[in-house]
């Protein structure tokens, strides 16, 4: 049987060329910047400060608030600015993506501010923005117990990839494609994981495994880049 | 003492090891782990990380410059940069101020120096009772990251008083960040902000000391 | 703690003396960065650096019904987006009036120049027009976002191509941009906004001094044409310091124009 060809030549398991850069926004308190292929995002993190409105205030800890948005033009079909229903629910699952890496016990009644943006989209923002808000997090000084890591894992008709480009969103051959976006802690939690599409208990262990080993790689440039701050780090061109 | 080396969050900074886990770190299972970005400090008893970055965090003692928010009836309300504002009670300063005088002594947007005497629940009580507190007048501030405050001041004060020497300045620096620059001119204060805002750039480099005194060569006219 | 009076007083003060704390002149600008082409999926875009302020501008094409009061010309919006992550004073949420009025006013200044050919947008009159939609984003505000943002729009337009347009299906094809560029004139609208600290006039300020100025004027002008202006705040300025106002425009257009010209190619 001859092995699923990608469109853009790629192997199964090989991600889109990546990059990353910490501390491209002077006035956040931490920002970094994160590329997967063509898909770039933007993170910038202010706090931890004081939580307005009062009443959403948790006197135990402190709250981590995500905003992920994609600016009108990082798409084909320009995006009308403002929240959507997509944009809303993104947010939210950001925000279970990186906080249990957080420790948030240590600022009760404070809020942390976390704003995605999402500068040119080649499907895999979310992963994008995770991966580029959990650096800026770090850069921020807070104190976290590890870091996050995030991909997207996926199968197109019978084959397990890693990394789904736009184009392969779109492939409509056979099953069709399905979507895995997949979050997780250095240590190996899973902290965030979303589906869409078809496919069968056994394959989608295996792709939880397959984005395990891509997150590895994810952490390596991530490391990379906070160790260089100010510096575009570039993934290992194959 | 080995060099120190930057680590991030999860980074196990040790292995097998007896040492203890210190400042911004954890110990399980024999692994030191780094719970901040930052620089390790490795020695054969205590492994720490020191923050690079990240807010100011009030610590009783500390000398700090804010900026008055609101005047109460019995005190002024300060914000010094971080999440909590500060507390400076009427009773917490020299001379005496009758109930309705507070704002004569402070109003809204006046800045001072002021030292934290008291940490609780309720918020942070601040004093300008001792020497070189209260209202600050004239000068220009400069904000650089609080935590590379220490390298600023130097070891016993040695590189703020170097600044001071150099540039003619009267020179304060707050725990929270904030540098108080004071000269006759202000070619001399820009001069000295130009030397703390180098400091804090260069903070991380080894010959430090040698580097500020090249650049005051380089830079004074 | 943001906008620290003590040091507005001294910025004032030393203004007096025609100086400013980073050793410009009055009509001089910072560092200016231009870099198009930075967000491939709009069909034209741009990334402008001026000092440490930080902005990105994107051109975005669709087709439309033309307004009935103007059946063979094409349509046109600005939208800007003081982006909460380029500063802690902005918040998001729902469009209020300082970034309303920042859309406005550089909507104006590119609509009134003359610098869009809106009968070459007509597509079929009275029925299919282009839109052109120019969204502005803030990275980092270190003063003088409008300017910046202005610069931008014009880098993201002159570099602009029109995308493939199937009369028959109607549909546009972004995957397949034309070799044409979007239909301008020989003008270059650039905003140049001035701020009074004190008694005295400066243009591009860092953020620091925007906090010490007391009103500004934006004024949006090609090759000494000037084709629109605001004034904002609510200080008074004099006449003469409306004049002195428009001189330093002036002057700093030349040199912002000719930076533009050798950036953008």
């Amino acid at each position: 049987m001859t092995e699923f060809k990608r469109m853009d030549g790629r192997k199964l398991t090989e991600m889109r060329p990546v990059a990353a850069q910490v501390g491209i926004i002077p006035n956040a308190d931490g920002s970094a910047m994160f590329k997967s292929g063509k898909t770039i995002a933007y993170a910038a993190v202010y706090g931890p400060k004081e939580h307005h409105p009062r009443n959403q205030r948790n006197p135990k800890k402190g709250t981590l608030r995500c905003r992920y948005n994609m600016i009108s033009f990082s798409v084909n079909d320009r995006i009308r600015p403002g929240p959507s229903r997509r944009s809303t629910e993104i947010s939210k699952i950001t925000e279970w993506a990186l906080a249990p890496a957080l420790m948030l016990e240590n600022f009760p009644g404070m809020v942390i501010d976390v704003h995605i943006n999402i500068i040119q989209a080649d499907a895999g923002t979310r992963c994008a923005g995770i991966n580029a808000a959990a650096m800026a997090l770090a850069h921020a000084g807070l104190p976290m117990n590890d870091m996050i890591s995030s991909v997207s894992a996926g199968k197109l008709d019978k084959t397990l990839v890693i990394d789904l480009d736009k184009a392969e969103e779109d492939f409509e051959e056979g099953e069709g494609p399905t979507d895995i976006p997949v979050s997780m802690t250095h240590s190996g939690k899973v902290t965030h994981l979303q589906l869409d599409g078809k496919i069968n208990k056994e394959e989608l262990k295996e792709a939880i495994n397959m984005a395990k080993d891509a997150c590895e790689e994810i952490y390596k440039i991530q490391k990379e880049a906070l160790k260089n701050v100010g510096k575009l780090i570039e993934g290992d061109k194959k | 003492m080995t060099d120190r080396q930057i680590v991030i969050p999860g980074e196990i900074i040790a292995e097998n090891t007896e040492a203890l886990p210190g400042e911004n770190t954890i110990k399980t299972e024999g692994k030191i782990i780094a719970q901040k970005y930052g620089l390790a400090e490795i020695s054969d008893k205590l492994i720490k990380v020191i923050a690079l970055s990240g807010a100011y965090v009030p610590r009783r003692g500390n000398t700090i410059i804010g900026e008055v928010e609101n005047v109460l009836f019995n005190g002024w309300l300060i914000d010094f940069g971080g999440a909590e504002k500060g507390f400076l009670s009427l009773m917490e300063v020299p001379m005496y101020v009758n109930k309705d005088g507070l704002e004569e002594v402070m109003k809204i947007g006046d800045m001072l120096t002021a030292k934290i005497w008291n940490i609780n629940k309720r918020g942070t009580d601040l004093s300008i009772k001792s020497r070189g507190l209260g209202k600050i007048e004239g000068g220009i501030i400069v904000k650089i990251n609080p935590n590379k405050v220490p390298r600023v001041i130097g070891k016993e004060g040695s590189m703020v008083n170097l600044i001071k020497e150099k540039t003619g300045c009267n020179l304060t620096v707050g725990q929270n960040g904030f540098v108080h620059i004071k000269a006759d001119s202000l070619e001399k204060e820009l001069l000295a902000k130009q030397a703390v805002l180098f400091i804090e750039k260069n903070s991380m480099n080894n010959g430090l000391t040698e580097d500020i005194n090249k650049w005051f060569e380089e830079n004074k006219q | 703690m943001e906008e620290i009076s003590l040091n507005s007083k001294k910025i004032a003060e030393y203004l007096n003396e025609g100086k400013r704390f980073d050793n410009r002149k009055p009509e001089e600008f910072r560092e200016l960065s231009i870099e198009t082409g930075v967000s491939l999926n709009a069909e034209g875009s741009a990334r402008v650096k001026l000092g440490n302020t930080d902005v990105i501008v994107g051109v975005k094409l669709a087709t439309a019904e033309p307004y009935a009061d103007s059946p063979n010309k094409g349509n046109f919006m600005v939208s800007a987006e003081l982006s909460p992550m380029s500063s802690s004073r902005f918040e998001s949420g729902p469009p209020k009036f300082p970034v309303i009025e920042f859309g406005r006013v550089l909507d104006r200044g590119l609509r009134e120049s003359g610098f869009i050919n809106w009968e070459a947008l007509c597509i079929k009159p009275g029925e299919r027009v282009w839109t052109v939609f120019v969204d502005i984003y803030t990275i980092n505000d270190d003063g003088n976002l409008m300017d910046a943002a202005g610069i931008g729009a014009i880098a993201a337009m002159k570099t602009a191509k029109l995308p493939a347009y199937d009369e028959e299906t109607k549909k546009i094809d972004y995957k397949n941009p034309t070799e044409n560029p979007l239909p301008l004139n020989n003008v270059t609208p650039i905003a140049i906004t001035a701020y009074k600290i004190g008694n005295k006039i400066l243009v591009d300020p860092t953020r620091e001094e925007q906090d010490a100025a007391t009103a500004r004027v934006t004024i949006g002008s090609s090759d000494g044409i000037i084709s629109s202006v605001q004034k904002g705040e609510e200080t008074p300025m004099t006449p003469e310091e409306m004049g002195e106002a428009f001189d330093l425009a002036d002057k700093a257009y030349k040199e912002v124009f000719k930076n533009l010209e050798k950036q953008i190619k």
